[in-house]
């Protein structure tokens, strides 16, 4: 996973809640084996029509924000299915950064394997982004993990939470599973005895 | 032992945990991973390439569901190459790492969220995953089920573990009789438009009260399906004389003297009295009435009574906006009565309402009559197994003869991913879980209903208040409800 530390990009306004991982990345994008590729997939149906042109008026096509590596968006983004590969579609594409009120539980958890720093902000801060991206022409954002700080150059100025360890992990860009193995004593020692309830077997 | 009282999440949750490192998230154990052709691929690939194995192939068991046809011809000769793929490569993997799989033509093949409890291999107090958001199913057994991304597959794979955060918990209690034609869809859906689709964000919802305690499994199980649609990380029902009826005699669950132990074991995963939560609501089961879903999340349901609301009611600009939106994409005007919207499509079936008694339920509505000519309607049962005790207890001549498709077991048309597919523009009334745009297909507008309203809105050609529904009864009958 690549390491994050500090961000200074152009920001992308989205300006829709409840945006669900369906339209990240749709489904007929998800019957390939591959991890990576995503990226031209990314918000399809919003930024093609049925006959594969663009679609001017959607933010992705617009090229004033274009290599934006910050997307901001309404409360609740990426809800419904637990597919991975909206997290793909995202970093493939750029983003190493989205900003919004609120995430969904598993896009947290799955943006976070991928290196995508979440950064929660209050609705009202949303809005100023969101706001400001839309009208000032190259708006640029800073975000530090480090700091957990969001700053643009104009004085606005937000802090977000992270998990201690979730940006320990970011920060030095970490495998998980590795971080887990650390523990494989404990993990034999508690197997070995779990499997003697018989009443949670799975067969 | 504390006695402290307890949430059953809490005492499920505590069984599990490995271990507690100071400043990082809990390591918890994972009993049982379900495994499906779509979000499995690369977690495999991740464990070749790290040189890793399957700790314990034992604990995982898969099927294929998502892309797979529903008719016997398309099942036979699959045109979709990059679909047949991925199944080829969910055989292979299998194969390689020692885990068991229902492939197409096996007896067990179905929907991953039936088949696991079907087969006994869900149980109470169990920790449960699946790349699939729609784990939260396996809940209505007490059981620990969530929906986790691909390199939480591979991690549970190779470690069987999931490094965890505590989350909240959040009790709703449905309390009182529900009114008939009233159902477990209805139920979940009622309490989604209530709370929001971010309304339990965070949370593990203990469903309670009296109107769950008188659910069947199966709508126990599509109430704990849809907890995701109300942000939940997962949805629990406490296990009771039902869930061990439900359970004795199956496959996988335990028998003889293991079985006495287990229902001891079992029976102690209830809340105890005076367990705090850290959000309650309670909801007055009686006044809920049938719901159908009128835009483009699961949250935006109404009453079948109700008008198509008016976008200006909404709270915040965003929110009006999205409500606008939802409105032009699903070709409604405010103030139009629900019951007067036409459909041009009905699709029974899905994880959340493919079950056995989902196949009775619709089939007792439709039962004499005919499916208007402008519908196409089609029923998928959500198993094999499913479909042949449908079968024996003669649903899928009921359906037949009223003009229903009776199809092969899959994910089908809820998410479109094989060849049932809307056209754009096509109105469909559907049991399944999800309305989002372009669900069923790119511009497909689908109506989340309950299988009762769906059969019905099928025969209609557009919604009808099943409460008023006539089922034509048989002089002799040949359907056991
Ligand atoms: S039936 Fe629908 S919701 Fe259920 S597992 Fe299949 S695609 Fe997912």
């Amino acid at each position: 996973m690549e390491k994050f530390t500090t961000l200074t990009s152009l920001a992308m306004p989205l300006d829709r809640a409840n945006v669900d991982t369906d339209q990240i990345i749709p489904k007929q994008f998800l019957k390939r084996v591959e991890r990576t590729g995503y990226g031209d997939f990314l918000f399809f149906d919003w930024r093609q029509t049925p006959e594969g042109k663009p679609v001017a008026a959607f933010v992705l096509n617009d090229p004033r924000y274009k290599g934006a590596q910050i997307l901001v968006a309404g409360k609740n983004f990426a809800c419904g299915s637990s597919r991975e590969h909206a997290a793909w579609a995202l970093s493939d594409f750029g983003f190493r950064v989205v900003i919004a009120p609120t995430f969904a539980d598993i896009f947290f958890s799955n943006a976070g394997k991928n290196g995508i720093v979440l950064a929660r902000l209050s609705e009202a801060q949303v809005a100023t982004l969101l706001n400001n991206a839309q009208t000032i022409p190259g708006y640029k954002l800073t975000v530090s993990l480090e700091e957990q700080t969001v700053i643009d150059s104009r004085g606005f100025k937000a802090s977000f939470e992270v998990d201690p360890f979730r940006k320990y992990c970011l920060l030095e860009g970490l495998d998980d599973i590795g971080l887990t193995l650390r523990h494989a004593a404990e993990l034999d020692a508690f197997e070995a005895k779990h499997d003697e309830a018989g009443w949670l077997r799975a067969k | 032992m504390s006695s402290e009282p307890k949430t059953l999440f809490e005492k499920v949750w505590e069984q599990h945990v490995v271990v507690e490192p100071k400043g990082e998230p809990t390591v918890l154990y994972i009993d049982l991973q379900l495994l499906h052709e779509v979000t499995s691929p690369q977690a495999f690939e991740g464990l070749r390439l790290a040189g890793r194995k399957v700790r314990r192939p034992d604990r995982s068991v898969a099927t294929v569901d998502h892309n797979i046809p529903t008719t016997l011809e398309g099942r036979l000769h699959i045109v979709d190459q990059i679909a047949a793929k991925q199944m080829t490569a969910l055989r292979k993997n299998c194969a390689d790492f020692g885990i068991e799989l229902f492939d197409v033509n096996s007896p067990d093949q179905g929907v991953v969220h039936v088949v696991g409890p079907e087969l006994g291999f869900t149980k109470p107090g169990m920790t449960i995953v699946c790349g699939d958001s729609h784990t939260s199913t396996h809940g209505a057994f007490g059981a620990l089920a969530f929906g986790i991304g691909t390199s939480e597959v591979e991690h549970v794979l190779a470690t069987q573990t999931l490094p965890q955060s505590t989350p909240k918990t959040f009790r709703i209690s449905v309390e009182g009789e529900l009114q008939h034609g009233v159902t477990a869809k209805d139920i979940i859906l009622a309490i989604i438009g209530k709370i929001g689709t971010d309304g339990a964000t965070g949370c593990v919802i203990e469903y309670a009260g009296s109107a769950i305690r008188s659910l069947s499994m199966e709508g126990r199980m599509t109430v704990c399906n849809m907890s995701i649609e109300a942000g939940a990380r997962a949805g629990m029902i406490a296990p009771d004389a039902t869930t061990f009826a439900y359970l004795k005699g199956r496959r996988h669950s335990p028998k003889g003297a293991e079985w006495e132990q287990a229902v001891a074991e079992w029976s102690k995963l209830t809340t105890d009295p005076g367990a705090k939560f850290d959000r309650e609501l309670v909801i007055d089961g009686s006044t809920l009435e049938p719901y159908v879903s009128w835009g483009t999340s699961p949250g935006m349901v109404a009453p079948i009574t109700a008008k198509v609301p008016d976008p200006a009611a909404a709270a915040t600009e965003i929110e009006r906006n999205g409500f606008k939106r939802a409105l032009e994409y699903m070709g409604l005007k405010a103030g139009t009565p629900l019951e007067e919207v036409s459909i041009d499509r009905v699709f029974i079936g899905s994880c959340t309402n493919g079950r056995i008694e989902d196949m009775r339920a619709a089939a007792r509505v439709a039962r004499g009559y005919k499916v208007s000519t402008h519908v196409n309607a089609m029923v998928v049962p959500g198993s094999h197994a499913v479909k042949e005790q449908a079968e024996a207890e003669g649903l899928d001549r009921i359906f037949r003869e009223a003009g229903f498709e009776w199809r092969e077991p899959g994910c089908s048309m809820c998410l479109a991913m094989n060849p049932d597919v809307l056209a754009p523009g096509e109105r469909c009334a559907s049991t399944s879980n999800r309305n989002f745009e372009g669900r069923q297909g790119r511009d497909s507008r689908t109506h989340l209903v309950s299988p009762e309203m769906a059969a019905a809105a099928a025969i209609a050609g557009h919604f009808v208040d099943i409460r008023t529904w006539k089922v034509n009864e048989l002089a002799t009958p040949e359907v056991k409800a």
